[in-house]
This record gives structure tokens, sequence and C-alpha cells, in this order.
């Protein structure tokens, strides 16, 4: 870990891909042009434009591209407004990596797993999803439920539709919320739509999304009789430090920013409901 | 155990405050001590203790954390510290002194807090033992023992001297320096005034107040009592309970344009405040009954669950005396207790 | 007078004319009482307190408490009718979800004025008398109630309220105090002497907000300091200047709303006379508008918000204040 948590790295922003109406993937590398940390799927990192605003993001890249990390932001405050209007060649400071990521290299290890995931709820998922493809032989059966408004809000669709879809081993289904020309695949929620596929019970579940999406969802698994052991989140709160000092994130004896942002559904049931 | 007459204390003080600074509890405009930095003239505050703790000097209400100097897509990052200046704090009272402690296991765990680390580092904490204390003390809830108070150094007043011992090896060098002006003592004037702060700690009003029912294993038994509306209701949802807490430390950190550059700073944060958790896109915490609960359910529950045990409170009273609607921890403990308990 | 306080706001429970009682709850100690909601006669009989130490100003706790549905029985002093005259004017309380009870006031004390006497220590307190007297851990101490009231009651407006639905004892008189010797002895300060007097007092602000979040005046829905998009907002000051700027900046925001009613520097945990700014508003008010009083009514218009042709016009004012 870096020394001075506070104090900042500096990161060039070398690739801008717009993904959805109002969802970038920003490319970043350090002014070496080598990666300027690595991390651990279901990391964050802090994100800042000095006078703007720092703020806590999803690494949505894999620790195994040894190039560049990757950030799928939505636009929706001050920080990330300014993002998006920013252009290749932007220097931005970062600083990280933060939290305690998916149990990739233990408990999740030769498990089938099953990643749901809603919207831009997918970017923390993405990097996890693409660290087990490229670990495969050691992981088990891989089913991606995502779902999102309409097939334009589908984060990552390119990569999906070319990588994804082809990987032999890698079910995904996708779904959006209402009928749409040029959709002909399934139409409807998330939490439904997880029912109808009726995963298998042996599966370890890894979920994000929206808040009613994950309550909806988590009840359905539930009733389809997977526990809450075996089902994975990761959480946003706000955060100043990082770092479990600035007290923001702190829910009952946890700080989000350090005991998680990577929670199970029954590590969860112990904390109050303030998240 | 050293002494000296007290008609040396300016002496001492300059001696302390040679070679980096002296700060000291003064009385201020309004009448109330403050932690000062000497000059020469100054007296020591007789009141018990300064409105503001001690926790400022090391960790401050605003400090700026590092510098941007912004030119077109590019960023400078400049760090704008400087080494820091060696300083005494005299005339902190036993409870402060505990405050550093319980301080200690938040900045100085893992990632360290370079920051407040190197005030530590600069800082020597001469502690004053009570012999007054007030109706609104309760440090010895805490295990704390305000006539015999913990610090790199520990003072005593009596009528016609000031007796000091190092605890530290900080406090030794300190010792070491002023070794002209002391003489050894006899500790028995010492020995005499804590057993008479004693007594007088016996009969305080909170003597028996304890915080002992509290700790991670009743976290949900506390957060879900009912007995929070009520205790919230009055609440005006200001920081003065926070700001003059000694072990408060929650921050924010903050961009200001100097017109220059960007100055990245931290300042004083309080879980009290609406926007304390507020993101773009909700609030976790949206009524003040659920900020109000969280600043007590952190000092009574949540610090001592990841603390051995330890609250995150040392009985000073300040915001016993301070909270304009005179709502507190002692109030918020006593209601809570029997929810607990069941 | 606190018993018989007790016994009407039980009757008005009983009836049904309200379902709630704001008043103050006795503490740990004889002097921190907390504003606090009673829904029924036990409640009453376990913690309703009213003495010298009652010095909350419980009308601003009605904007929210009126709008909670069903109706909430207030006791209100003499100065705090003028709050709530005020916030009735300004469309911030429902006024028929109150029954507001004037209660009489002899002058107020509270534990800052007595620690600025010298008395700390406090275990219990009872008024003898003319005389409060003050056990502490080291001994008794007596002192007339007249020297222990707060500044504000020692200025205090008068005993008669402006607004209520009932009221517990006689009819109280106006009284016209000097509330202005202090301002008028800042104004003859030279202007270095001024800035160099406010600087000071200002120094000590620690940004607790206390003043703002009690002011009856201050009940915008968000605060301009609390605003990020206002690009005012912050949490401590970021250079000296702007610590000084929220409070002068708050002053002109109640200027002409401000009933005097000295909850600010109740408040303030580093007893900065906070009221002096507000005073000096008042002050220059009086002089270049006419006499004005705000809260002597709920209705009708103020002379910072109503145009007439007499007004002074912003360079008047500038010469008026002495700067010619």
């Amino acid at each position: 870990m870096n020394e001075e948590t506070l104090i900042p790295k500096l990161g060039v922003v070398t690739d801008i891909r717009i993904d959805t109406p109002d969802v970038k993937t920003f490319r970043v590398v350090g002014l070496d042009g080598k990666k300027v940390f690595e991390h651990i799927p279901g990391q964050c990192a802090m994100l800042s434009i000095p006078g703007v605003g720092e703020a806590m993001f999803s690494i949505t890249s894999s620790p195994t591209n040894r190039e560049f990390m990757e950030f799928s932001i939505k636009k929706c405050g001050c920080l990330t407004d300014w993002l998006h209007a920013m252009d290749v060649g932007q220097q931005i400071t970062i600083r990280g990596p933060y939290g305690n990521g998916f149990p990739v290299e233990t408990d999740l290890k030769g498990k089938d797993l099953l990643f749901i995931a809603g919207g831009i709820g997918l970017a923390p998922l993405r990097s996890v999803i693409n660290y087990v493809r490229d670990n495969r032989a050691n992981y088990g059966s891989i089913q991606i439920i995502y779902g999102s408004r309409s097939k334009e809000d589908l984060v990552d669709y390119q990569e999906i539709l070319q990588e994804w879809m082809t990987d032999e081993g890698v079910e995904v289904n996708l779904t959006i919320d209402r009928e749409q020309e040029g959709w002909d695949g399934h139409v409807g929620f998330v939490p439904n739509f997880v029912k109808e596929l009726n995963p298998d019970l042996k599966k370890t579940v890894l979920m994000c999304g929206p808040p009613i999406m994950i309550k909806f969802t988590l009840a359905g698994l539930k009733e389809l009789g997977f526990s809450e052991t075996q089902v994975y989140t990761t959480m946003e709160l706000r955060m100043k430090c990082g770092v479990g000092k600035c007290g923001r994130c702190n829910i009952g004896s946890k700080y989000v920013c350090k005991d998680g942002p990577v929670f199970r559904f029954d590590q969860l049931d112990e904390l109050p409901n303030e998240y | 155990m050293k002494k000296l007459p007290l008609s040396q204390m300016p002496a001492l003080y300059a001696a302390m405050a040679q070679g980096g600074a002296l700060y000291l509890p003064v009385d201020n405009a309004a009448g109330d001590a403050q932690f000062t930095r000497w000059q020469e003239g100054m007296e020591l505050s007789r009141a018990l203790n300064t409105v503001r703790s001690a926790k400022d000097f090391f960790f401050p209400q605003t400090e700026n954390l590092v510098s941007f100097r912004m030119q077109g897509k590019t960023i400078e990052i400049i760090d704008p510290r400087t080494e820091g200046e060696d300083f005494v704090l005299f005339g902190v009272r036993a409870c402060d002194a505990r405050s550093f402690t319980i301080l200690d296991k938040v900045f100085l765990a893992d990632p360290v807090d370079s920051y407040y680390k190197s005030r530590r580092e600069h800082g020597t904490v001469v502690t004053l033992a009570c012999t007054r204390p007030e109706e609104t003390c309760f440090c010895q809830s805490f295990g704390i023992d305000p006539a015999d108070p913990e610090g790199d150094a520990a003072c005593w007043l009596t009528e016609d001297a000031l007796y000091i011992t190092a605890r530290t090896a900080k406090g030794e060098a300190l010792l070491a320096r002023l070794d002209g002006l002391l003489e050894d003592a006899d500790p028995a004037p010492v020995e005499a005034q804590k057993a008479q702060t004693a007594a007088i700690l016996a009969k305080l009003p909170l003597a028996q107040f304890t915080t002992r029912s509290f700790g991670g294993d009743v976290l949900m038994k506390a957060f879900d009592s009912p007995k929070w509306a009520s205790l919230s209701e009055a609440c005006l949802g200001c920081g003065t309970c926070t700001f003059v807490c000694p072990t408060c430390q929650c921050y924010d950190i903050r961009d200001f344009d100097t017109g220059h550059g960007i100055q990245r700073y931290r300042c004083w944060d309080s879980c009290m405040y609406s926007d304390f958790t507020k993101m773009a896109h909700g609030n976790p915490r949206t009524s003040q009954l659920e900020r109000f609960r969280q600043r007590f359910m952190h000092k009574l529950v949540y610090f001592p669950a990841n603390n051995d045990g330890e609250y995150g409170c040392v009985g000073c009273g300040r915001c016993l005396a301070k909270c304009p609607i005179s709502m507190n921890i002692v109030k918020v403990a006593k209601a809570l207790e029997g929810d607990v308990h069941e | 007078m606190q018993s018989q306080l007790i016994e009407r706001a039980k009757a008005l429970l009983a009836d049904g004319t309200v379902d709630r009682v704001l008043g103050w709850k006795a503490g740990e100690f004889a002097y921190d009482m907390t504003p606090a909601l009673f829904s029924s006669a036990q409640e009453l009989d376990e913690g309703f307190a009213y003495d010298a130490f009652c010095g909350a100003n419980l009308s601003k706790y009605l904007v929210k408490e009126s709008r909670k549905g069903g109706r909430v029985l207030a006791f209100l002093k003499p100065c705090d009718t003028y709050s709530m005259n005020q916030l009735l004017k300004e469309h911030r309380i429902l006024r028929e979800n109150v029954y507001l009870i004037g209660v009489p006031c002899q002058g107020k004390t509270d534990v800052e004025t007595l620690r600025a006497l010298g008395i700390t220590s406090i275990t219990a307190a009872r008024q003898e008398g003319e005389d409060l007297v003050v056990e502490t851990l080291y001994g008794q101490r007596r002192i007339p109630l007249a020297e222990a009231m707060a500044e504000r009651c020692k200025a205090c407006k008068g005993k008669k309220h402006m607004i209520y639905d009932e009221r517990i004892g006689e009819e109280g008189e106006l009284e016209n105090p000097d509330r202005f010797g202090q301002v008028a002895a800042l104004e003859a300060m030279s202007s270095e002497e001024r800035f160099a007097f406010w600087r000071g007092e200002l120094s000590r602000c620690i940004r607790c907000n206390a003043c703002r979040n009690v002011c009856p005046a201050c009940t915008c829905e968000q605060c301009v300091f609390d605003n990020p998009a206002s690009g005012v907002d912050n949490k401590a000051a970021a250079t000296s200047f702007e610590e000084n700027m929220f409070h002068i900046i708050r002053a002109f925001h109640v200027a002409g709303r401000c009933t005097d009613c000295g909850e600010c520097s109740r408040v303030c945990p580093q007893r900065i006379p906070l009221h002096l700014l507000n005073r000096k508003f008042i002050k220059d008010i009086n002089t270049f508008y006419g006499e004005y009083q705000a809260g002597e009514e709920a209705e009708g218009r103020t002379p910072l918000t109503a145009y007439t042709e007499g007004d002074v016009e912003p360079s008047v004012v500038y010469t008026k204040g002495g700067n010619d």
C-alpha cells in the first residue's frame, strides 16, 4: 500500500469508450505508460479531478489485463459530469486500490459461478468475469444474467457479444426492461428472469445492481433455495479517505471501504440496514 | 519525582518552549481556557479544562493534504508539507491524554495516517492532574484516573510547587532539558493530593455512571431500540458535540481553489450533518434520528467492537456542557441501558 | 408554575385538544433541560420541567411538528412568541396544528452564564425569593437572580406575549430596555478597532453551525452553506476570512426577520456574542425605516420587504452609516 494514502498518483486517460447514453469507460495508465497499481477483482480506486472532486469507483478491468485499468462510470454528479466531458490525454489523479475485493483465489475457486447484474452494476463484476475467464481452469461453469433498461443501456455490450457470448463454457442471459425494435432477446426485469432461468443451486452468486433489483433478486434466489452464504454483493457508500478513517462509510462495526465493498449476504444480515 | 517552586513557572515555560513551541491552556477573550502558543507573560488558565479539546494539535480542524497545479490537461501534484515543529503540549488533562490513545487506534492503524503520525512524533504531552473535577466529569467510568494522568510526563500543582514525573522516553528527554530548574522531590504531597481528589471523585454525580452494558455483542439490540426517536427528537443536527469531542475523528476531504491552484484539505466533519453520507444518487441516513444514532452507536458499540472493548469516549464532559439542547452520551447510555440488557 | 403547566397539558391531552406537548424535559443535573415531546400524563409527570433554566426557544420545532399530523401544544415564553409570529408570517408553521400557551417568564439563567460568574461544578439549584441558590461540589453559592440572568434576559423586550391561544399567569408588560448599548459601543470604535474586535471574537468559531441550526429565522430547506450547488458551501473555513463571512452573511440573511431572541449567543460553545451582529441590523432598521420589532405581528409587511417612496437609498444607508 502506498505510504501516503491521501496523496494520489497521476494517471492519464488513454481511451474513452461510449458504452451507453450515460456510461463511458475510461482507460487509465500511469504517466510511464504502465498500470498505476495492481488490484484484486472487486477493489476500487479513488479518482479525482482536482478542484472538481474525488470519488470512489470500481475498477472494471481485470487484473489479468497487464497494460491498463478501466473504469466504467455513469454520469450522475459533479465529478462524473466532468469526467464525461473530458478528452483523451487528460490527466487525472488516482489512488488505491481499496477494499477487500471478491475472494477469487479462495472461496470462489473451483465454484460454479452465477453473475447477476443490473445496469451499471455490471461494472464491478466485469473485473471478476474477465479474471475468471482468463483463469478458466480454476473455476467451474460461468453464467451471466444481465439486464438493463434498454439495449442501449447495456454496458459493455460489444464485449459481451464478441467475447463473452462466443466463449465456450460461458452462458450469457441478457434481458431488457421493455420491448424494443431490434431486440429479439428476453424482455423483463432481472429478478423474474433469474427465477425463470432457475439456476442450479450449486452455484455461487455474485450480484450487483440497483438496490431494488438486489432486494427482489435476493428474495427470488432464496425462494429457489439459495442460501445467503452463497450470494456476494458489492456495496457503494460515500467515501472520502478509502482507508477506514474518515468515518463516512461506517455501518455497524464495518467500514465499507476497507472491510468491503464485497460482502456476503449473511454478513450483511449482521449489519444495521443503513446502505 | 521532581519539583519546582511555582515562582519558577515562567522559567519552566520558557525552557519548555525552547527549540520549538509550547502550548498551554490560557484564558481567551471570552474567559474560557484555550490551548494557546505560549509567549512571555502568559499564565496557565485556572479553568478545569479547555472548550476545544487537545485533539487539535494532532488532528487539526483543517489541514492541507496536497496541492495541485493544473495546466491544460496536465496536473502537478505537490506535497505541501514541511518538516513539522517540535512542540510541548502542557496542561493536558487525563481525559484528553486518553483521547490520544483512542485517536492513535484510528490514525496509526494500518495504513498509517502520516500527517497525524508526524504531529504525534513532534509533540510531547505533559499532563496536569485534576484537583477540582466538575459535575460533568465521568472519566473514571473509562478507567481514567484524573489525579494520576497518562502522558509523556505528568504534573501535579500544589499550593507552592509543580511536581513532575516522566512516563515515557519523550518525557525523560523533556525532563533532562529542564534539569537545571528541577529538584528531586518527596512524592508525599502528590500522594496526598491524589487521595484528596479521589475523595471528590467518589462523590461526583456521575461517579457510578458506566457504559459497561454496551459493546459489539449488543449491536442490533442497541440499534433497534425504540428510544432513539425520543432521544434524538430535539437534536439540532449541529456539530457542537462532535467538534468539542476529543475522540470524534470523522473528516471530510475538500478542494479549495486558491486562484493559483487547488488545495486539497481535510476538515472535521460530523456524522450529525445531513450531507455526511449523501451520495449523488441517495442517502442511506435521511433522518436526524439515524444520524444521531450513528454518533452514539459508534462510540458505545462499533468502536469497542473493533478496539478490544475500548469506548469512543473519555468522559471529559464537554458535550454535556456544550450541547445546545443538553442531550449527550450520558443521557443516551442511561436511556438505552434497559434495552440492551433484556 | 411547573405543576400548573403540567395540569393544563394533561387536561388538553385528555380532552383531545392536542395529542402531544412540546416542552422542556429535566435532565441529569439541575440545569440541563432538553426540549421534548410528551404524549401522556405519565410522561409529563416523569419529566416535564419549567423553571429558570428552561431557556430554549421552542418555536422553531413547530416548523416540523406542525406538519406531522395531529395537534401539538407548545409552551412559549414571551420572547418565544415573537419568533412564533415571525415564523407564521413566513408561512413556516401551520397555525391550525399548534395550540399555544403563553407562559410567564421572570428571566432565564443558564449554566454558561453561571460559569462566567465563576460558579462551576453545579449539582443543584433553586430559587429562594429573589435569589438563586446554587449547590456546587465545592460549597453553596447564592446570587441575586437578576445578576444570574443571561445577557438576553437583561435586555428583555418585556413580559407580554405576542401570540397565544391561552395564557397562564397575568398579562405582562412591554419593557423598553437599552438593547443597543453594546452596539453603540462598537459603532463608536474606529473601523480598525471594530475589525479587530470581530476578527478576535469570530476567530474562536468552530463552525459547528449551532447558531444557525437553533435560529428560528434560519428555516431554509437547505442552507446556502450546505448546498454544493451554491459554490459557497463549506464545513470549515478554508481561509481565516471565511469564518467571518459565515456569520456576516447569516446576519444579512436574517436581517429584518431576527426577533433578537438571543438563541445564537446562548448556544455558541465558544461564547461569541453573535447577537450583536443582529442587533446592529435591528438598530439600523430602526434608524432608517422607523421603529420595527420583528415578530410583533404574524401578518403585514416588513421594512425590508415593503417598498415605499420614503425608503432610504443604498447610498443614503452608506452615508448615514458614518462612512462619509
